[in-house]
């Protein structure tokens, strides 16, 4: 008899801990989540979205949905083979309330995956993967930057307009590159032109010299490229040095001169790229956010900082109709769902598949700033091929 | 393709080829005639290039820049050879793999450290900072030409100095029979680190001189650590002439690869490779 009293007595003392525990923490504390690079080559642009973020939490008083904020941090070193690993620590161990997370797609994918799984909210800040709000798109993901198709549609729309017919494209061979192109493609030709020539090489390879000959050869109106950091300096520079630049206008978009201006120097002046953000956007809420940033972390924004910055705005909305517990999901969901983000970037909403319906701007190289020439596009949503909600 | 584009397409080859030899030509004298396999040979290539960038941002002029980096690249590759490398000579490669990549990651974290993660440019000295034009939308660079002109120039001195000096002799009897070398009274070790800092020197100018051209970023090392391991193995390890050659069979693979093959680009050069080591497993040119 003894034995078993105390038994009962032990679970019942244990339940009762667990149970005060568990309404303390709900009470307590929200738990974020933020697995982004901290080493390699995208640390800069986790560091941005990290700091975004943390500024949105700071301009709310330390708080979201009325709580304090708890910060699970993973650097998940933009590497697709950790991704699961990685994403489990923050979901199964810390039990997060939302993965906010990453800049690399391949990541972004493996994480979306363990998210869905367990059945935990997710906010892509970065990643473009038109799949992750197509193919893959589920009630509990949200993304607060863009699809791929997004700019290099819109650029798309600007090249007809400006009466080109025949343009050629350039890009790595990989599924962003891919993505770009096809929504450059999608909009060109919708508009009466024609992509005579696509052509691709294998990542990372920065020998350009052949596609230079190439172009030069075809003579193409035109030409639209995707390419990102360093090999976006490089492609450019080359561009300029075998006398394309003069001749055949070069559009791309926006990641080809996001913090690549100063690497380029004069080849980079004056290119027009297409991208949800720019400098010199005439609206309160973004000149309000840059002082703001500077103060703080003595350096300039850039769009991966706003991302991040929405992120937050958008968990906030949520949480804010669920009467900020972030247990209770479905109302989060519905809060995010109908939110209206007063974004740096121009307010936007989300579409029917979590990706923001938004502005795409036309820019313009200008020094290292990327200024606003005019919008391309005004409320531009994905077409979330392939999404079933 | 059309005839001119043809002559075009083999001037981007031939061009793309010397550079790469430029790279290679110092993994050929540090792998194949010390023995050393080094993968920090990528590493040099990306301090030259920062060396580039800040010695150039710092004097105003590359060629200065280049001037003052080639002795502190010699001296530096000196440095290293007396504290690390001279230890692992008469070890097995996997130690020496290990020694260098942990370089690897040492001297990435420095940069980081000392220059940050940014990309950035560097300017082409004024005097080379032409077009020559070649059709009537395309120009060629007169600063690739120089290139090109430097890197014929050191394929044949590096071969005079291997081939017809003493020095040359005592790094190529040092390989062959390193206790001999030393029985007859030779400081093997003096030479071995003359052929070391010389290795890096020349992978830092390989470096310098791609900076203008590939701007300068995080982990430009590892890219081409590859390409030259595949040149040095298919011109045969050891062999000054088997490397130009490679890298000009893997320059002209890759161009007409990139236009013609354009499905299997990306593995065009390794196809080469293995179909090279079929023909020949030694490599194009043996030791020599």
């Amino acid at each position: 008899m003894k034995p078993t009293k105390h038994i009962i007595g032990a679970t019942a003392l244990a339940l009762a801990l667990g149970a005060a525990f568990g309404s303390a923490q709900a009470d307590d504390k929200v738990k974020v989540g933020l697995m982004l690079p901290s080493t390699g080559t995208y640390a800069a642009l986790g560091a941005a979205i990290t700091n975004g973020f943390k500024q949105f939490v700071a301009e709310n008083g330390g708080k979201l949905g009325g709580r304090e904020v708890e910060y699970y941090a993973v650097d998940d070193e933009s590497d697709p083979a950790k991704a699961t690993e990685n994403a489990n620590k923050l979901v199964k161990r810390d039990k997060v309330d939302v993965l906010v997370g990453t800049v690399h797609s391949g990541v972004a994918l493996a994480m979306a995956k363990v998210a869905r799984d367990n059945k935990t909210l997710m906010i892509v800040p970065n990643a473009g993967a038109d799949e992750l709000t197509g193919p893959l798109c589920a009630p509990t993901l949200f993304r607060s930057s863009f699809t791929n198709w997004q700019p290099a549609y819109a650029m798309g729309k600007v090249a007809a307009e400006k009466g080109h017919k025949k343009v050629v494209t350039l890009t790595w061979k990989y599924a962003a590159g891919q993505q770009s192109t096809d929504g450059f493609k999608e909009a060109f030709e919708q508009a009466g032109g024609k992509v005579v020539k696509e052509m691709t090489l294998p990542f990372p390879n920065v020998e350009f010299q052949p596609f230079l000959t190439e172009i030069a050869a075809l003579k193409p109106d035109a030409v639209y490229v995707f390419f990102a950091g360093a090999g976006a300096a490089k492609f450019v520079r080359d561009y300029q040095a075998a006398g394309l630049k003069a001749s055949i206008p070069l559009y791309g978009a926006g990641f080809l001169t996001d913090g690549t201006l100063e690497a380029m120097g004069d080849a980079g002046k004056g290119l027009l790229t297409t991208l949800h953000y720019a400098d010199g956007l005439d609206n309160k809420k973004d000149a309000a956010f840059r002082l703001n940033y500077a103060k703080t972390y003595k350096m300039q924004p850039d769009v991966y900082a706003v991302q991040g910055y929405d992120a937050a705005q958008l968990y906030q909305a949520g949480l804010a109709a669920a009467g900020g517990d972030p247990s209770k999901q479905e109302a989060v969901i519905k809060g995010m769902e109908a939110a209206k983000i007063d974004s740096p970037r121009g307010a936007f909403t989300l579409s029917k598949a979590h990706n923001p319906v938004q502005d795409v701007y036309l820019r313009q190289a200008e020094g290292t700033q990327n200024k606003v020439v005019s919008t391309a596009i005004k409320g531009l949503a994905d077409p979330a091929r392939g999404c079933k909600m | 393709m059309d005839f001119a584009t043809f002559l075009i397409q083999t001037l981007n080859a031939l061009q793309y080829g010397l550079l790469l030899f430029l790279v290679a030509s110092g993994l050929t004298l540090v792998f194949g005639i010390m023995g050393i396999i080094n993968l920090a040979h990528g590493s040099f290539y990306m301090i030259g290039a920062y060396l580039a960038f800040v010695l150039t941002s710092a004097t105003g002029s590359l060629v200065l820049a280049i001037v003052l980096g080639i002795p502190l690249a010699l001296l530096f590759g000196a440095f290293l050879e007396w504290l690390l490398f001279s230890h692992l000579y008469k070890r097995d490669h996997l130690e020496q793999v290990l020694l260098t990549y942990g370089l690897i990651l040492v001297f990435e974290e420095l940069r980081s450290l000392l220059v940050g993660n940014d990309v950035h440019g560097v300017n082409i000295p004024a005097f080379l900072d032409a077009s020559i034009r070649l059709t009537e939308v395309m120009t060629y660079p007169v600063y690739r030409l120089a290139v090109s002109a430097v890197c014929v120039v050191l394929a044949v001195a590096l071969y005079f100095v291997i081939q017809r000096t003493r020095l040359g002799m005592m790094i190529r009897a040092g390989n062959d029979d390193r206790t001999m070398v030393e029985a007859l009274g030779i400081n093997i070790n003096m030479i071995y680190r003359v052929v070391f800092a010389l290795g890096v020197a020349l992978a830092a100018l390989a470096g310098m001189l791609a900076a203008p051209m590939s701007s300068v970023f995080p982990n430009m090392g590892s890219q081409v650590l590859i390409i030259s391991f595949v040149i040095v193995v298919i011109g045969g390890i050891g062999s000054v002439w088997g490397a130009l050659v490679a890298a000009l069979i893997v320059g002209f693979a890759d161009t007409f690869g990139k236009v013609l093959l354009p499905e299997i680009s990306g593995m065009i050069v390794y196809l080469v490779m293995a179909v090279v080591l079929l023909w020949r497993p030694e490599g194009i040119l043996k030791k020599g």
